[in-house]
């Protein structure tokens, strides 16, 4: 029981920032039909920002500021790298090649992505880098659940997420700009004779995936520690997935497909082994693309008539 | 009603889709309170001339003027905010979303309170004030006709474009459409009329165009234009 709810806290933490990943995805590809390749990378570059953030104010283990503050601080920059680095993109690499054939944006996203990882090898060099969280929020902190004890960094990130879940979906239900996004996702050209602002609208959508890819990026480095130029890449595939399987396109089914591969992952790695966590996890979008195309919360292209 | 400055007034309007000259030297115009009429067959140039109007597509020469000033260059985003508004060929609805919020992108672009619109709306057509929180992927044709009518005067239009209301239509509709479109214009709203279907079009409106292969060839009075010789060869089946 006491390792079954272990790998459930485990699931649930990196289920959250699988979420906020696949969000960017989902989000992206409803608006533009664009599988933007390079949001894992946005994700790494919220990553360092967070490091970097952490390292000029003192590091882990001498902290100038308040805990609290340096934490917040640290989200503030990933938030801030992270949405420049999206909208740079959606400007320099893909709006030119809006009205393009298809697969230009997409060769377009994986030099973006290529340049990202280069650019980041280049700036932090190949070596990891570690958070050290425990250092900073010790890891005995926590609360009591059942037998076991849920570090303070773990319940951060998974009310986190799951109140900036909340607010994104009362943001496209309720907001205008919010129902603007959805119905440029579902008929730009209807959109525009609504007087929708087209591209400001996939811009928005850009800043707002991106953002909480740099979140996400901040999430990782808290709880697992190192940071690298390549971590991007597996976690972005597992973003990909989890999107795809909750129905890409859709926001509950970014969230919904975050969640399973977190847990996927997480009781593979614990009942059967970390080496077989890959295969399960792509194994299930296997099963899902054969059982239900569409994905699990996608909706049935409608045939205009 | 009428006064002398056209409300729209498009100059020798000449529009390419690649190399494909689609619309040549259209010129017409709408005056303030007038219902005009754009008739023409598959293929004439009906559509892109609506979207030349509303700056979807951008024309290589001529000018598009709207409420006395040139908008030739603005976005449709503009546009519509100086009071364009488009009933689509389709409706082009957004199915996955409600009535209601369908409705409220036609308001896209007001930031003042826009719920006595919304009232209207519901008066003009009493079954969407009962449809709101439905989905509008789900509603019958004539039902969604309503919707694109509803979504369409959210925005107070000065000038009511329509593009094939009579598309995809049980005759009944098509009719009630119609009677729909006469009651906006006479609440004020210029109206622009773009049909295949001639005889229901001409019966309603002041002024007509027709368009073939691109250009206008005919240019007149609903009644002179109801009894043009060659135009009820074409378009009126008589």
């Amino acid at each position: 029981m006491e390792f079954f709810l272990q790998q459930t806290v485990n699931g649930l933490t990196l289920g959250s920032v699988y979420a906020l990943l696949a969000l960017g995805y989902s989000m992206v590809y409803g608006i533009l039909k664009l599988l933007n390749f390079a949001h894992g990378e946005v994700y790494m570059f919220g990553a360092f920002a967070g490091y970097g953030v952490l390292t000029v104010l003192g590091g882990s283990s001498a902290p100038l500021v308040p805990i609290w503050l340096m934490i917040l601080l640290m989200f503030v920059a990933a938030v801030v790298v992270s949405s420049t680095i999206g909208v740079a993109l959606e400007r320099f690499a893909y709006r030119p090649l809006r009205n393009s054939t298809r697969i230009a944006p997409l060769i377009s996203a994986v030099g973006a992505s290529f340049f990202l990882q280069a650019a980041a090898l280049l700036l932090f060099t190949a070596n990891s880098r570690s958070y050290d969280a425990p250092n900073l929020i010790a890891i005995q902190t926590g609360i009591p659940i059942g037998p076991i004890r849920v570090w303070m960094v773990r319940v951060m990130v998974i009310v986190t997420s799951a109140v900036l879940m909340i607010l994104l979906t009362l943001w496209v239900n309720r907001t205008r700009t919010g129902k603007a996004v959805r119905a440029v996702s579902f008929d730009r050209e209807a959109a525009a004779m609504m007087g929708i602002d087209v591209d400001k609208v996939i811009v928005i959508t850009f800043l707002i995936g991106s953002a909480l890819a740099g979140v996400g990026g901040v999430m990782v480095g808290l709880v697992f520690g190192r940071v690298f130029h390549l971590m991007g890449f597996v976690a972005g595939l597992k973003a990909f997935t989890a999107a795809v399987v909750g129905g890409i396109g859709s926001i509950p089914g970014a969230m919904f497909g975050g969640l399973l591969i977190g847990f996927a992952e997480a009781y593979t790695t614990g009942y059967i082994s970390s080496t077989f966590q890959n295969l399960i996890v792509f194994a299930l979008l296997v099963v899902v693309l054969l059982v239900r195309p569409r994905g699990l919360f996608g909706r049935e292209e409608l045939v205009k008539v | 009603m009428t006064d002398s400055t056209p409300l729209l007034k498009l100059s020798d309007i000449n529009t390419f889709y690649g190399q494909i000259h689609i619309l040549q030297d259209i010129s017409m115009e709408i005056r303030s309170g007038e219902l005009v009429c754009l008739l023409g067959g598959n293929a004439s140039g009906k559509s892109t001339t609506l979207k030349t109007i509303l700056g979807i597509v951008s024309p290589r020469s001529g000018t598009i003027e709207f409420d006395g000033a040139d908008v030739t260059d603005k976005s449709t985003s503009f546009r519509i905010g100086q009071g364009m508004a488009i009933v689509p060929e389709n409706r082009r609805l957004f199915a996955p979303m409600t009535v209601l919020e369908n409705l409220e992108m036609g308001a896209y672009l007001r930031d003042d309170d826009h719920s006595e619109d919304l009232e209207q709306v519901y008066e003009l057509f009493p079954l969407l004030a009962d449809r709101k929180s439905q989905l509008a992927g789900t509603l019958s044709g004539g039902e969604q006709q309503m919707v694109a009518m509803g979504r369409a005067l959210m925005s107070r239009p000065k000038l009511l474009l329509m593009d094939e209301p009579s598309m995809g239509l049980a005759p009944i509709l098509v009719e009630q459409s119609f009677e729909i479109i006469q009651q906006v214009h006479q609440a004020g709203v210029s109206v622009l009329v773009v049909e295949q279907n001639a005889n229901m079009a001409l019966s309603i409106a002041d002024h007509g165009y027709v368009l073939a292969t691109g250009r206008i060839v005919l240019a007149d009075t609903a009644e002179v234009l109801t009894e043009h010789e060659g135009l009820k060869k074409a378009y009126l089946g008589r």
